[in-house]
């Protein structure tokens, strides 16, 4: 009984940070939050970030990427399923703020069968039932209620962003469960865990996603002009694609070479 | 990321042939056989790198609009611009970008493809959707081919988009990031080509 009351404060708690999160949300809309995109914040100095992020990549994350590739294939798969089931407890409430009912169910049902059928999120029973595990953050919630990106920059560490995405990333950690349990020390449902747990699961994330594109960003890095300006783009790109969750094909400059 | 960069490699892969083959003017199915024949030679263990990259070179000039796309990616300059400069960047932009393919062809594994359906846009484009089926290393890629088919006999690929990524535009926002920390002096730009072609 006491447990069940337990998880109701906490719940309560939890859903009490996403009302408060909704209103900032909409207080974000009327702000000056509305740079266009493609503007730089500073340039020069996320272009030296820049640096400092693939010197750290070069020393020590490809390296750890390169040996967790030659891992069996059934354990990538699993350290990568594991991380993304993790992730869904940050996408169900996004969904829901977003008033993205069928999604949020189905987000809801995908981590239940994984966590429990999938043993603890290592496989992914879900997708084979049809469940998509499609991945929200505050971020794209902020897109979604129509607030801009504002100006971009580069964060040491954590990459390419924007004035909105990086306010998305620090309210990421209040709405996120996950979080609430282990970075923030928290106890929900009789779980509990610590800062280690989170970032693990952080560090996790990221050798897996290097090691994914390992090829690709070797490509990128070999072809590009100016490889700084090539990763703002498709950042750019991504996120409003994952914003819309379609996309555009209009491009009006096309006719003008028409022949 | 890394669905955008799986398909550039993959779109080297569709630029190759072992022949100078005219593909079927109807968009999807241009599409299809240029793509279906292009895995059919890249799986020809009897072909060399260095064959294959010549091949790449052959059909790109034939299927994409390199002129086009050279017109698109140097952005608003263009029209700023002196013929013999734009003529000078035209051709280097060629070379680039023939030769970014080839560079790319070299990290390609076998990739089943498969053509979805098209939807004529407006008289001088179509969209031609596709996707990379999912496999145990990748999940499903989705690619929509920009088709200029102004010339009804002579369709060709102006862009792709990946996942909702255009990488014409990718290309545009690279060397409208050069010009613009160079003051828009596109000699920056020709040297940086220049030396791309060179190393």
């Amino acid at each position: 009984m006491e447990n069940l009351n337990n998880l109701y404060i906490q719940t309560v708690m939890i859903f009490k940070k996403i009302i408060i999160l909704f209103f900032i949300n909409f207080a974000l809309l009327t702000s000056s939050v509305n740079a266009a995109p493609e503007k730089e914040c500073f340039e020069k100095f996320s272009r030296g970030v820049f640096n400092f992020n693939k010197g750290l990549d070069r020393a020590i994350l490809k390296p750890i990427a390169s040996g967790y590739n030659k891992l069996p294939e059934p354990i990538r798969n699993g350290a990568g399923n594991f991380t993304s089931n993790l992730g869904t407890l940050l996408t169900i409430p996004n969904h829901l703020l977003q008033g993205q009912w069928k999604l949020a169910g189905e987000s809801t049902a995908s981590f239940a069968i994984n966590t429990t059928v999938g043993i603890l999120g290592f496989a992914n029973p879900a997708s084979k039932l049809g469940l998509k595990n499609q991945q929200e953050d505050v971020g794209q919630t902020l897109g979604a209620y129509g607030v801009k990106a504002g100006c971009y920059f580069v964060l040491p560490v954590l990459g390419p962003t924007t004035i909105r995405d990086s306010v998305g990333m620090v309210a990421d950690t209040i709405i996120d469960p996950f979080a609430h349990i282990t970075l923030r020390e928290n106890e929900l449902a009789n779980i509990s865990g610590n800062k280690i747990d989170y970032f693990s699961v952080q560090g996790a994330t990221a050798i897996d996603f290097r090691a994914d594109n390992m090829t690709n960003l070797d490509s990128l890095e070999k072809n590009s002009l100016d490889e700084y300006a090539a990763m703002k783009s498709l950042y750019l790109q991504n996120r409003d694609k994952k914003i819309s969750n379609t996309f555009s094909s209009d491009d009006d400059e096309w006719e003008e070479f028409n022949k | 990321m890394k669905k955008l960069i799986n398909a550039l490699v993959f779109v080297s892969v569709t630029l190759i042939t072992t022949s100078s083959f005219s593909y079927n003017s109807e968009p999807k199915i241009f599409i299809a056989e240029l793509v279906n024949d292009a895995i059919k030679t890249l799986s020809d263990k009897n072909v060399s790198i260095a064959e294959k990259n010549k091949k790449i070179e052959i059909i790109a000039l034939e299927n994409v609009d390199i002129e086009a796309l050279s017109m698109y990616t140097l952005g608003p300059i263009r029209k700023t611009l002196e013929r013999t400069m734009l003529e000078k960047y035209q051709n280097l932009f060629e070379k680039y970008f023939l030769k970014s393919l080839t560079s790319r062809l070299t990290d390609y594994s076998s990739q089943k493809f498969e053509v979805l359906g098209s939807e004529q846009k407006s008289e001088t484009y179509t969209i031609v959707s596709s996707k990379i089926v999912e496999s145990s290393s990748q999940p499903e890629i989705k690619i929509y081919w920009r088709v200029y088919t102004k010339d009804p006999a002579r369709p060709l690929i102006r862009d792709l988009i990946v996942e909702g990524l255009s990488l014409a535009k990718t290309q545009k926002e690279e060397f409208a990031s050069i010009l613009n920390s160079n003051n828009n002096d596109i000699n920056i730009l020709l040297s940086k080509l220049e030396e791309f072609i060179k190393k």
